[in-house]
């Protein structure tokens, strides 16, 4: 974690670093972007980052004999050293995916892997009578993959339900990761309420039973503090382009000595040791898990975004999009027929362990016109299940709309959000 | 304001009071569609009579484009003889994916038409679609058990 000694963030002056906040929308509407939860903006020291390296260094990294393989290579991994910085891990535990989804895939598909794999791999094999634990609250992508490994190794799923309030229900823990479980799979922030769940007890029981952790940190990473290594989980994965970077780039970090035994995933050129016609052996990690060639400008431009929060500090973006949910609950809550699915504002007008993700339905109308009615007024949310389907069928509601903040997002926008949903109830008459 | 030319006050009157809503026996055939991006769903009902439709029964839950059309379309395809229906179902679907470029024939499509504003939002165009693609999967299904 880099720590940085900051100021309130001067969210009026990196605005202007954003190109895409200046355009207007829907005949001249200023543009309010409350749809970070699915993708950020990106600043202009990011796509400079990613311009410069193409226009000075490009290069295919890890082989070559000139200059600018060299200038690619070092580019390529001092972005990866930089990134492991921000989250408390070191460079060689991190792997560089295709997205957040294939890091959940490589591990779920290495695991599957296992059993056809040496005896070092024997730790992450699974079979009938083993268990997998994933939670009623996952972005389909921490659940699919694990359903779908269940399925072919012949283990069970289980998972910790959701409570009414919209938190992980760890009142039968130690029943739901048990001896037979293998692996736990939870995210640490709800893409969908904002619910920021505990890792510790979940860690601390995974440990008791020797169970693997596996952590889905796409939307903390990008939005508070986090110290992989102090959290103890085994994998996390998060992605880049929820957090100021680009798209096509995901980051799985393994704790080295489960890398090391993990078997691969995908595989090909730049993840073997050596290759005979009968059989090959396989680099380290984390080469062992980057078949072909790598999303090498991407990684740089996500080493230029995580300088560009570095230097905000993320302890000040934390404190900025608690800020903007404390006034948007504050705001939907005055204003009838409006329920907010997950933590609410307690008597006080004080939340704790949420993030800034506010979903929330309209009594009488449907979520997409409520977000086709935002988005007259150019404000931008996202409307539907939010990749979440099973939450939202827990909480009663087909869709949902969500807002969703980040650096700079400013009370602006909560308070045009705020009139926006007012002008949902005027023009669906339902006021 | 372009709101206006996308919720017509067809479309909110179709959507506050649907016409043919619930399921209904008895039937030939029934499609279940869902639009996975929104959860949106549709259950629908076929009843054929020889070459005509005999009735559209369908329950579901969506947005206000979704459930109108649906209920539009109810309107315009019972009693009429399948060929009919489907010329109705053609001109909707190139009206839907016309981008807002053309022109609907208010003698086809009678309510319809009001969805012509919808063709411009290219993200709302599937809910206009559900219960159509529901009712041209439902009929395909009668037809192939009355022939099997």
């Amino acid at each position: 974690m880099t720590t940085t000694v900051s100021a309130p963030l001067d969210v009026d002056a990196l605005r202007a670093d954003f190109p895409i906040l200046g355009r207007t929308v829907r005949e001249g509407k200023r543009l309010v972007y409350l749809d970070s939860g699915a993708t950020s903006q990106r600043p202009r020291q990011v796509l400079d980052a990613e311009r410069e390296f193409l226009e000075q260094h490009n290069s295919a990294v890890h082989r070559g004999a000139h200059q600018l393989a060299e200038e690619a290579t070092d580019a390529y991994e001092a972005a990866r050293a930089r990134i492991a910085a921000f989250v408390g891990t070191d460079a060689d535990e991190l792997v560089f995916t295709k997205n957040a989804t294939e890091g959940v895939n490589l591990v779920a598909y290495a695991m599957g892997n296992a059993a056809t794999s040496g005896p070092e791999a024997a730790r992450f094999a699974l079979g009938p009578g083993d268990e997998i634990v994933t939670t009623e609250m996952e972005h389909h992508a921490n659940l699919v993959p694990w359903q779908q490994l269940a399925q072919r190794t012949g283990a069970t799923l289980r998972w910790f339900p959701v409570t009414d309030e919209g938190r992980l229900d760890l009142s039968d823990l130690d029943g739901i990761v048990n001896e037979r479980t293998k692996l736990v799979a939870f995210t640490h922030q709800s893409n969908v309420l904002g619910t920021v769940n505990p890792p510790a007890p979940i860690v601390a029981r995974a440990k008791a039973v020797g169970a693997l952790t596996l952590l889905d940190a796409c939307q903390s990473v990008p939005h508070q503090p986090v110290d992989l290594r102090a959290l103890d989980v085994d994998f996390a994965v998060f992605s880049s382009h929820k957090m100021l970077g680009p798209y096509g780039l995901g980051v799985l970090y393994g704790r080295r000595e489960l890398l090391a035994a993990l078997p691969p995933f995908l595989t090909g050129g730049s993840m073997i040791e050596t290759v005979r016609m009968e059989a090959s052996t396989f680099a380290a990690p984390p080469q062992r898990f980057e078949a072909g060639t790598p999303m090498t400008s991407q990684a740089v431009a996500l080493g230029a975004a995580v300088d560009y929060l570095s230097a905000l500090g993320m302890a000040e973006v934390s404190r900025h999009e608690h800020d903007l949910t404390l006034a948007t609950l504050a705001g939907l809550a005055e204003i009838p027929g409006i329920r907010v699915l997950g933590p609410g504002l307690d008597p006080a007008g004080a939340v704790t362990d949420r993030g800034g993700a506010v979903a929330f339905v309209v009594d009488g109308v449907h979520p997409h016109d409520v977000g086709q009615v935002l988005d007259d007024q150019g404000v931008a949310v996202r409307v539907g299940h939010h990749c979440a389907w099973p939450l939202h069928r827990r909480l009663g509601v087909p869709a949902s709309v969500r807002a969703s903040f980040y650096v700079y997002n400013d009370l602006a926008d909560v308070e045009a959000f705020l009139a926006g949903v007012r002008e949902v109830q005027r023009f669906f008459g339902v006021v | 304001m372009q709101l206006e030319s996308l919720y017509q006050e067809i479309i909110l009157d179709h959507y506050k009071n649907p016409h043919g809503r619930g399921l209904r026996d008895p039937f030939d055939a029934e499609s279940f569609q869902v639009n996975p991006t929104c959860g949106d769903e549709v259950t629908l009902r076929v009843k054929l009579d020889g070459e005509r439709v005999a009735d559209v029964s369908y329950d579901g839950q969506g947005c206000s484009i979704s459930q109108a059309s649906t209920s539009v379309l109810t309107d315009l395809v019972v009693g009429r003889p399948v060929g009919e229906a489907f010329k109705k179902l053609d001109a909707f679907v190139e009206l839907m994916q016309g981008r807002g470029k053309v022109e609907p024939d208010e003698d086809v499509l009678e309510d319809g038409i009001a969805f012509a504003g919808v063709a411009k939002y290219p993200a709302r165009v599937k809910c206009a679609l559900l219960g159509w693609m529901a009712f041209k999967d439902a009929v395909v299904r009668a037809e192939g058990e009355g022939r099997a």
